[in-house]
Formats: structure tokens, C-alpha cells, sequence
């Protein structure tokens, strides 16, 4: 049986982060997930946006690693080529109460060490952002606020630790975890995994992981957002992050561009039980629009291509516990990552590895290291002498497969064969965005399943939007009136 | 003397007009209101004493550019026929090239009427 | 950079782009180019196996593989060069166009051009659907195409929402192969298609309607597992102690169609807020001088045979242009509104002399009976009318006017019911 150094549990963007930063040395390494694909849970679905940390409970484990984390972007995206753009965020006050809110926002920054915001007033908001609504009494300019495509993050992480011989395991669905001497025994219905730390980065489920080994001091409950995308022709006309003035309760809705030139407006903030409840709801989509249109008043729902909803894993007793235990030497435990986790992620990794090293994990570094990965030659972005160059070199890059993204045949390809790749269609769908255009998948819904069919191997009747039982076609005409 | 007296309410569909068409049958003759059509009253008839419909479907179709076939009936079958013929049709392979109208089964659900390729497909 | 020339350049090979194609090479353009980025011309009829398409152009009720073929051979015998799974990028004022090809980006400069594109559907996130987002969902086009061409089904309990042509076609077809249709779930308090397809493919096989309801859930982990939907009350809220929950495993969407118009936009041409595609006069002259537009890119048509009437006066406008016999229209000249009761007219400018009859494409907003349809100018007299038995916002209204004068007036269409006139 096969003897891992270090298991991850999820292959969100804390399981990636912390998987390429141990892919770094010479140990063997599995990420196990759950889902047919890496990407995570809540890693997938919230308001991608790098922050800076400025709000911030401060002296917070939470603080320490968003505010250390977000200086980290500018390399790391350049070396694994990942969409990523430093926009700014300008933080609107349209009540007097709210306007009076904003020297103790300034304070709590400068408590995270995070100095460089900058108090404005009504006309440099209205100068710096003329599509905010003209009520707006003043507002802060919060410069480092940025944002990134969040699943090609992920993905970036996950083929760069592959490429540095980190193994993936997806659809596979951690069901115990037993400590035994000194190895971990990790279970799943499709086989076991022996690895002598392990590291428990399941978001949502971290109490079940943590459970199975007797941990049971914290519960994690769901906190619904659901989100609008709008389409890039909609008049928003904004071009950074606009954040209303915070309540105690939650960062509120914001509208923002994103990396993709699509605006997103949302998130909502519901308390569930139920941590499979991503659906959006009427109630839910409506107040996205009304809290939103009093920052920006040109959003409007008819603009919208498609919603969707993610859940904030909330931790009780609250904030990150990034923590390991004297009797069960070699567990770490990630929990509490709520609703920064995208941004501290790459902190969180740095801290956790210092974790593991304590705990006896050997700090010893390749000599050849992987440290760049290459996106995907993009058609859309290319000039037309690259286009040409591209077609030249494969002639599926003349092929337009999802007109309203212009993702060519080869793209899709491409994404299904590196490691890990594409094996249903959200997969293709995030990596290359083939379906996420206003017509979401309208004209290539039939092409990428033949793609998908013949790379790899299958009948197209096999093939699934997002793993077994999500199949998308169900059997051949004639068959029910044979 | 009401005794076979029935009153049918259909939607004509024969122009855009789209007239709601109350008709009466007196043992066996037809009674419409006034202002229906000659057409639309044909419609009515055919719709009440055995309304036939045209089938369009696909037959499976081997050594061609493509796998499915579009066929139709070449004239309106019975409504009633309508199930029969799709049981029949589907264990129907065909194989290319075929042409435009060239009969694919002569005789759909006993009918009398064949089936017949709405589409020319080469072979490969 | 090395660009073809030619006389007229088509966009789309749909029934549009094919009549438009031949008329402009038998109106005298010599070098005709069709441009389409599927394998094989024909558009969307492809896929639309069902019958009911031709009555008025052929004279013969054809399916939409028999129609389409009609036209293919026409082109195929003429010199007409097509240029298939070749998919047009981008389009300037100008008038260049640039391709993506298997062989490269292609440049090519037509003297006029004709936009064919058609339509797309409409989505589950254009109309915000609640629920979860399992898969199982699918537009109903799509659905047609997996059906009809590949020999798919997409489910075997079935729920469609809208009842438009294509929901209801598709209704029918899922019947017929043996699948269970649940329902067809409609917003509107009338069908969005037409009568015939009410009668044939939802009455013949009782498939339920239920108009004037929305969906308010969508149930399903990995694959749908039901549907919930609620009639609306009389505020247009749902009312959720009357909800109908049922189980199916797709739900299919035919919740309308909007021309494709990505390029237009590029080229600057100016579009109608309501029809969404451009503005055009009565030879399709759109507002960049030179580009033309037919069939669903310019408005969604119900029926094929007004599509190819378009295309061939589109087809014979551009060669007219592309050897300097046609003007663009000016910015005084007349322009033409929908007014109350009408929901889209086309063209929507007049240009040149009044010279004959002038032909108008119409829909109603609502379900209208003894409805009568008046054209008014700018002094607010009447310059034509004509009565309708009934008319439906699905089914559109060609009519022709005489004898109107079209320099610098403005002309407005209303219908009139029988109940506020
Ligand atoms: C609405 C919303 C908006 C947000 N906005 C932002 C933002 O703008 N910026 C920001 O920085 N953060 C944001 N966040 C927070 C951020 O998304 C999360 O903190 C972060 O994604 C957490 O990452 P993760 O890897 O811990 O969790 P996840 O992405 O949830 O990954 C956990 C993984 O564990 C797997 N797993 C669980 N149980 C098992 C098991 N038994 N066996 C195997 N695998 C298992 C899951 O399948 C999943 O893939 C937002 C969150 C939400 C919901
Ligand atoms: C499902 C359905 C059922 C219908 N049923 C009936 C019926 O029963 N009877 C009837 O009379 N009418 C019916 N219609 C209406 C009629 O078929 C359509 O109105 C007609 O096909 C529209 O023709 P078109 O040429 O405008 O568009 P399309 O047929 O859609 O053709 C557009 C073409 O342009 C191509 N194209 C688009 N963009 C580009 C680009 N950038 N580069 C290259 N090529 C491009 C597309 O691939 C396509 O081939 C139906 C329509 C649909 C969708
Ligand atoms: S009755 Fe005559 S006018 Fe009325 S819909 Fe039928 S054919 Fe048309």
C-alpha cells in the first residue's frame, strides 16, 4: 500500500495552496476531494475578490493572514499565469450614519496594519467611479483590493503541485480517519490511503474530519450567498470593487467587475443547517438588486446571465483555528476559514507548512522545483498574429466551439488533458469558460460533450456535468418505443 | 329528435385568423356558426370525424455523415396511428447515402402510407 | 494582410442567408460569398425535423430539413462560394470582415455585406430561475438538436417552461419517443407559440398547461429531481399555498429567442430596443450603409417563409448596393414606431420615393379579437388600417401600404380592440 508523507483533505484553495507550497519538497503528497474535480466548495463560488484585510477583526489570526497574504498575489499569479487584477476597492457611505461610520473604518485599518487607504470625499468618489449613485456623501479608496479568477487560482495551484509530483485524487470522498501509532489511516469508499500527517482543509465539513479522530469542540454551519453575473455589454460602468459601508453583521453586497469583464453583484447573508442548500432563491435574488442599486443605481436583474450561491463555512466557537493537537501528532487542522479563505489561503499555507515542520515534517526543498505554469493559449486574448501562430501550430484553434467566450475546440482540449483536468463539464467550463457566455452554453452545449466524449473515451451518454449521477443525457431516442 | 346531437368547440388552425369554431352535428351533418369559413368548416369536419396528423421523426442511419435521419409520413396519418408508428419506426435502420423523398418503409402502422427521408444524407 | 474582395458578402446560412445569397448572385453581384460557421448550411432548420414550414414560399407544407434542402441546391448549383465551419469574428464599419477558419484568420472585404446570424435562445440566467443547478437542464434548442440530429434524449420525465414554438415541438417530440411530459409551465396568461402547435403537439397528446405560473424551485443535487411551480396572484406575486411540486428529471426552457447581434453591435450599427436586432428600412438596410440584415437577426420571425421573403430582398438590396445603384437611407427621412397595441414593427425607416406598396412585419402585445390595425403620420391622420379577426402577439402581421409618403414623417401603428375602440 501506498505510504504518503502528507494527506489533504479538499482541494479548495486552502488544500491547493497548502499541496503546491509542500510540492516544494521532497516528500510524496495526496490531495483527496469529495467532488469530481479540484476547486473546492466555497473556493468556487463566492466574490473573488484578494483582500487586503482592511476590516479585519484586528489582532485576529484571520487579520495576520489576509493583511500577510495579499502581497503575495503579484507573484505568485505571475508565475502560475492566473488572471489577476489589482482594481482597487472604493467603499461608498450613502447615509449620514454611514458616513460618520467611516473614520472608525479608517482606524480598524490602520489596526491591521493595512495604511494605505485613503478617506474621499462625494466628488473624488463620483470622480474616481462617475456610475455611483450621485446620494453618495463620501467613501474610502481602498487601493490593494483586487481581483482574480477564483478557480483558475485553484487550478493553477493544483496542475503546478502536479507538476512537481503531487497526486490528486477527486471523487473521493473521505468517509473516516483513524490514528494509529504514528500513520494516518484515511478511508474512503474507494480505498484507503496510509499518510503519516495529514491536513484538514475541508471547509464546510472540517467537523466531520476532525470528528472521525474525536475532535468534536467546534461545529460548522452553512452561510448562504447567492450571487448575479452580469453580462459585459451591461452599462455598469464601474471599474473597481464598490463596497458599501459594513454592518455588524456582514460585508454587505457589493458590485464588482470582474477578472472576465462580466460584473458580479451579490453576496446575500443566510444563516442554514443544510450544507447542500446552494440554490438561489427568488427572496434571496431580489435583495441582491435592491441592496445593490443604492450603490450603483444602473444594475438592473435583466442584465443578469446567470446566479449562483456558495456557502460560507461558519465556524462555532468563531475565526480561524489553524491548530494542531498534542495527542494526535501530525493532524492539522484548518477550520474557521469563512469568508476570506480565497485571499489567506497562500498565507494559511506558509502557516500551516511551519505547523508541519514542528511536528516533524522534513524541510527539505527540491533542487528543481517547478515554480511557473503556463495558462492555456487563449484565442479570445490573442492578437491576430498570435491567432494565426496558434492555428498554425493546431488547427483546432481555428475551431470557435462557445461563440459568446470565442473558446476554441483546441482550448477545450487542452483543458481536459493537463493534470488535473477537465472530466465533466463545469470542469471545461471553469477552466476555459466554454458555456459561460450570455448564452451559457446555448450553441457549444452539444459540441463540448462530443469533445469531452472522444478525449476521453467514453459515450457521450457518460458524460456529466459534474461527476457520476449528473449525467447529462439519459439513453437514445427509439429505445423507450422499441 | 336531439337525439345525435353533438357540439364540438375547436381552435381552427388552418390560417392566423385562428377562429374558435363551435360546430353542431344533426346526424351527421354539420352545423357551424355564421362566419366560419369554407375552409376552416373542412377543418372542422376532418378534426371531428378522423383528424390525421403528419409524422416527423428520425430513423437510425448507418455509413453516413451523420447518424439520425429525418423522416416524415409522406401524407397526414390518422392521429390515432401516431403511437403504432413510432413503435414501428424506431427498429428502423437505414443506410447511406439516401436521397431527399426517397421511402424509407412503405407502409406506416398498416396505413397504406410510406415513410419517407426528409433530408439527403451521403455516405461517408 | 491579405483580404479577398468580393461583391456581397452573407453572414449565416440559415434559411436568411441562403435566399439572400442566391438573390443578390441572380440581382447581379458576381462574387458571392456565404459564410457559415456550422459544417453544413441550413441553420437552425437542421434540427427542426417538424413540419409546417413553406405554405407561403412553396406553396407545400415541408419539415425543416426539406425547406432548407430547397434552397442548399439552389446555392450549390450557382457560383456561390461557402465557406463553412468558418466562424466570423469580427465585422467593422467598413464593412471587412475577419474569420476564424481551420486555415487561419481570414480577411474579407465585401462592397455590402448581409448579417444572417438568427437568434439565440434565451437562458435559465437571462430569467433568474431559483433553485439548485443540477444537470438536466437545458434549452429547449438544444434539447432538439441532441434529439433530432445526434439521437439523444435528454430525460424521460420531462417539464418545460414557456410555451413557445419550440417547447411545445419539443413537447411533442419527447412524447412521441416515449418520454413522459409532465407539463409545460407558462408565465403569461397566453401560449407564446402558435395555435397550430397548441392544438398538435400539447391538446393532441393531453400534455397539461398551466399558464400565468412560475417555477420557484428547482430540486436536484446532480441531476434535477423535481420542480416546483405556483400560480401567480394578482399582484404577479407567486402563491406558494397554491404550489404544484413534480417530479421530473429535466426541465427544458423555451423562454424566447433574441438576435444575435454581437457583431452588429461591433460594427456600430444601431439597434431597436424592442425587436433587439437593427434598424432597417424597407431593403434591409441597416444604419451602417453598405450592411444589410435578415430573418431572426433582424427580428424573431414565427414563421420560415417571411425569413427567406427578407433574405431575398436583403440578397437583392446588397448587389443593388454593391454596384452603386442603391443609396443609404438619410437621417431626415421617415421613420416608423409602434404605438399602442403593437409590440414590434419592421422596417422601422422609410427611405426613397414612394415608390409602390410597402410591406410591414407586426406583432401584437396581446391577444387582441376584432382588432384593427391603423398606420398614422405625423398629423395624426389615418393612412391605412385593416381588420384582423384576431391577433396574437405569437403569430406576426405582414401587411402592405400604399402610397405613403416618406420624406421626413413619422409614422406610428396601433391596434385597436374591439372592446376600447
Ligand atoms: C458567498 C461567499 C463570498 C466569499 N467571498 C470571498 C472573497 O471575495 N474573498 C475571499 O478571500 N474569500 C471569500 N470567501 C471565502 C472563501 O471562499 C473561503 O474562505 C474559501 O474558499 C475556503 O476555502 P477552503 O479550501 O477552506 O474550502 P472549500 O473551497 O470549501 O474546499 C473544501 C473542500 O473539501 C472537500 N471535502 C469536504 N469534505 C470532504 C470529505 N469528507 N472528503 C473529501 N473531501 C471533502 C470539499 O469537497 C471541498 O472541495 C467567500 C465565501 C463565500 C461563500
Ligand atoms: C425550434 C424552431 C422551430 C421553428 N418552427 C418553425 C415552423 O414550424 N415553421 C416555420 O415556418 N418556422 C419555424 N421556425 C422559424 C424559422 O425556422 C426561423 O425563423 C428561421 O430558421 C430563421 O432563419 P435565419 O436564417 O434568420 O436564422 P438561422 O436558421 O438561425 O441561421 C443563422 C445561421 O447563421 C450562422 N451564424 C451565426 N453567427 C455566425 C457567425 N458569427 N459566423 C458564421 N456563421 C454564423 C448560424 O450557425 C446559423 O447557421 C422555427 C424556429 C425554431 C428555432
Ligand atoms: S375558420 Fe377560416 S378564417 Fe377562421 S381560422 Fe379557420 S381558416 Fe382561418
Amino acid at each position: 500500500m501506498q505510504i504518503y508523507d502528507v494527506a489533504i483533505i479538499g482541494a479548495g484553495a486552502v488544500g491547493t495552496a497548502i499541496a503546491r507550497e509542500l510540492s516544494k519538497l521532497s516528500i510524496k503528497v495526496v490531495v483527496v476531494d469529495r467532488l469530481n474535480d479540484v476547486g473546492g466548495d466555497a473556493s468556487k463560488s463566492n466574490s473573488a475578490i484578494i483582500h487586503t484585510g482592511f476590516d479585519a477583526p484586528p489582532d485576529s489570526l484571520e487579520s495576520r493572514m489576509v493583511v500577510n497574504a495579499n502581497p503575495l498575489y503579484d507573484k505568485l499569479c505571475c508565475d502560475l499565469d492566473i488572471p489577476f487584477k489589482r482594481t482597487g476597492a472604493v467603499l461608498v457611505a450613502v447615509t449620514e450614519t454611514e458616513e460618520a461610520e467611516l473614520p472608525s473604518i479608517m482606524a480598524k485599518a490602520h489596526a491591521n496594519h493595512v495604511d494605505d487607504l485613503e478617506m474621499l470625499s462625494a466628488k473624488e468618489v463620483l470622480e474616481l467611479e462617475p456610475a455611483v449613485t450621485p446620494d453618495v456623501r463620501g467613501g474610502l479608496l481602498v487601493p490593494r483590493e483586487s481581483i482574480i479568477d477564483p478557480f483558475l487560482f485553484v487550478v493553477a495551484l493544483a496542475e503546478n503541485a502536479t507538476a512537481n509530483g503531487t497526486e490528486f485524487l477527486t471523487g473521493w470522498e473521505v468517509s473516516n480517519l483513524t490514528f494509529n501509532e504514528n500513520e494516518y489511516t484515511v478511508e474512503s469508499p474507494k480505498g484507503e490511503i496510509t499518510a503519516k500527517f495529514v491536513v484538514n482543509a475541508a471547509g464546510l465539513f472540517a467537523d466531520k474530519i476532525s470528528s472521525f479522530l474525536g475532535i468534536d469542540d467546534f461545529k460548522v454551519h452553512p452561510r448562504r450567498g447567492q450571487f448575479h453575473i452580469l453580462d459585459k455589454a451591461a452599462p455598469i460602468g464601474t471599474k473597481r470593487i464598490i463596497l458599501p459601508v459594513p454592518t455588524k453583521v456582514s460585508k454587505g453586497k457589493i458590485c464588482t467587475p470582474t477578472i472576465h469583464g462580466n460584473w458580479l453583484i451579490g453576496p446575500t447573508a443566510e444563516e442554514l443547517d443544510d450544507k447542500t442548500a446552494t440554490q438561489s432563491t427568488p427572496e434571496g435574488l431580489s435583495d441582491i438588486v435592491a441592496g445593490v442599486v443604492k450603490l450603483v443605481p444602473g444594475v438592473d436583474a435583466r442584465y443578469a446571465i446567470t446566479q449562483y450561491a456558495g456557502l460560507r463555512p461558519v465556524r462555532t466557537p468563531g475565526g480561524y483555528h489553524l491548530r494542531t493537537f498534542e495527542n494526535l501528532p501530525g493532524f492539522l487542522e484548518l477550520s474557521g476559514i469563512r469568508s476570506t479563505g480565497l485571499t489567506s489561503s497562500l498565507a494559511v499555507a506558509r502557516y500551516g507548512c511551519e505547523k508541519l515542520f514542528k511536528m516533524g515534517l522534513s524541510n527539505k526543498y527540491k533542487k528543481h522545483f517547478v515554480s511557473k505554469r503556463q495558462a492555456i493559449p487563449c484565442f479570445r486574448e490573442a492578437d491576430e498574429k498570435a491567432r494565426n501562430k496558434l492555428i498554425k501550430q493546431n488547427p483546432l484553434y481555428g475551431k470557435v466551439i462557445c461563440r459568446c467566450e470565442t473558446v476554441t475546440e483546441a482550448e477545450i482540449v487542452e483543458a481536459i488533458r493537463r493534470k488535473p483536468g477537465a472530466t465533466d463539464l463545469d470542469g471545461i467550463k471553469r477552466r476555459v469558460r466554454a458555456g459561460l457566455g450570455r448564452c451559457q452554453g446555448g450553441f457549444c452545449g452539444m459540441r463540448t460533450p462530443q469533445i469531452l466524449a472522444r478525449e476521453l473515451d467514453i459515450s457521450i451518454e457518460e458524460v456529466t456535468k459534474k461527476g457520476t449521477g449528473s449525467e447529462i443525457l439519459d439513453g437514445t431516442t427509439k429505445s423507450l418505443r422499441a | 329528435m336531439d337525439k345525435n346531437k353533438n357540439t364540438y368547440k375547436l381552435l381552427c388552425i388552418v390560417c392566423p385568423e385562428g377562429c374558435e369554431i363551435e360546430a353542431t352535428e344533426i346526424d351527421g351533418e354539420f352545423a357551424f356558426e355564421k362566419g366560419i369559413c369554407k375552409r376552416g368548416q373542412d377543418y372542422a369536419r376532418q378534426e371531428i370525424i378522423n383528424p390525421c396528423r403528419f409524422l416527423t421523426t428520425t430513423v437510425r442511419i448507418k455509413g453516413g455523415v451523420q447518424t439520425m435521419l429525418p423522416v416524415r409520413t409522406s401524407e397526414a396519418i390518422s392521429k390515432d396511428k401516431l403511437a403504432e408508428a413510432m413503435q414501428q419506426i424506431a427498429s428502423i435502420e437505414t443506410t447511406a447515402p439516401i436521397k431527399l423523398g426517397e421511402v424509407i418503409c412503405s407502409n406506416v402502422a398498416n396505413t397504406g402510407i410510406p415513410l419517407v427521408a426528409s433530408k439527403t444524407v451521403a455516405a461517408i | 494582410m491579405k483580404k479577398t474582395n468580393c461583391d456581397v458578402a452573407v453572414i449565416g446560412a440559415g434559411p436568411a442567408g441562403l435566399a439572400a445569397a442566391i438573390s443578390a448572385y441572380e440581382n447581379g453581384a458576381r462574387d458571392v460569398i456565404l459564410i457559415e460557421r456550422d459544417k453544413y448550411l441550413g441553420g437552425i432548420l437542421q434540427q427542426c425535423i417538424h413540419n409546417g414550414f413553406g405554405i407561403h414560399v412553396l406553396g407545400e407544407d415541408k419539415t425543416g430539413p426539406e425547406y432548407a434542402e430547397h434552397f442548399i441546391q439552389q446555392v450549390e448549383k450557382l457560383p456561390i462560394n461557402c465557406l463553412t465551419e468558418t466562424m466570423v469574428l469580427d465585422l467593422s464599419e467598413n464593412l471587412t470582415i475577419q474569420a476564424s477558419s481551420k486555415q487561419g484568420i481570414l480577411h474579407i472585404q465585401p462592397k455590402a455585406v448581409v448579417l444572417a446570424m438568427g437568434c439565440r435562445e434565451r437562458t435559465r440566467g437571462a430569467i433568474a430561475l431559483p433553485g439548485k443547478r443540477p444537470a438536466g437542464i437545458m434549452t429547449a434548442g438544444t434539447a432538439q438538436r441532441f434529439i433530432n440530429c445526434e439521437g439523444y434524449l435528454p430525460g424521460k420525465k420531462i417539464l418545460i417552461l414557456g410555451s413557445g414554438d419550440i417547447g411545445m415541438i419539443m413537447a411533442r417530440r419527447l412524447h412521441l419517443e416515449g418520454a413522459q411530459v409532465q407539463a409545460v409551465v407558462e408565465i403569461m396568461d397566453c401560449i407564446g407559440g402558435l395555435s397550430r402547435n397548441l392544438v398538435q403537439c400539447l391538446q393532441d397528446f393531453d400534455i397539461p398547461l398551466y399558464l400565468r405560473h412560475i417555477i420557484t424551485d428547482i430540486r436536484g443535487d446532480k441531476r434535477v429531481e423535481g420542480v416546483d411551480f405556483a400560480p401567480l396572484g394578482d399582484e404577479g406575486q407567486p402563491q406558494l399555498d397554491k404550489k404544484i411540486s413534480l417530479d421530473c428529471d429535466t426541465l427544458l426552457l423555451s423562454v424566447g429567442l433574441i438576435p444575435e447581434n454581437e457583431l452588429s453591435k461591433k460594427a456600430g450599427i444601431q439597434l431597436d430596443k424592442i425587436t433587439g436586432g437593427p434598424i432597417v428600412d424597407k431593403n434591409f438596410h441597416t444604419s451602417v450603409p453598405g450592411i444589410f440584415a435578415a430573418g431572426n437577426v433582424a427580428q424573431v420571425f414565427d414563421l420560415v417563409d417571411h425569413v427567406s421573403i427578407c433574405g431575398m430582398q436583403a440578397g437583392k438590396s446588397a448587389a443593388e448596393y454593391a454596384r452603386g445603384e442603391l443609396e443609404h437611407f438619410s437621417e431626415s427621412l421617415s421613420k416608423v414606431k409602434a404605438g399602442p397595441g403593437v409590440g414590434t414593427v419592421l422596417p422601422q425607416v422609410l427611405s426613397g420615393p414612394a415608390d409602390g406598396p410597402l410591406k410591414f412585419y407586426l406583432r401584437a402585445r396581446q391577444v387582441t379579437r376584432k382588432a384593427l390595425l391603423q398606420l398614422r403620420n405625423s398629423q395624426n391622420e389615418v393612412v391605412f388600417k385593416k381588420k384582423f379577426r384576431t391577433v396574437r402577439p405569437a403569430e406576426m402581421i405582414s401587411v402592405t401600404a400604399d402610397n405613403l409618403d416618406c420624406s421626413a414623417n413619422e409614422y406610428t401603428f396601433e391596434l385597436i380592440g374591439e372592446d376600447n375602440g
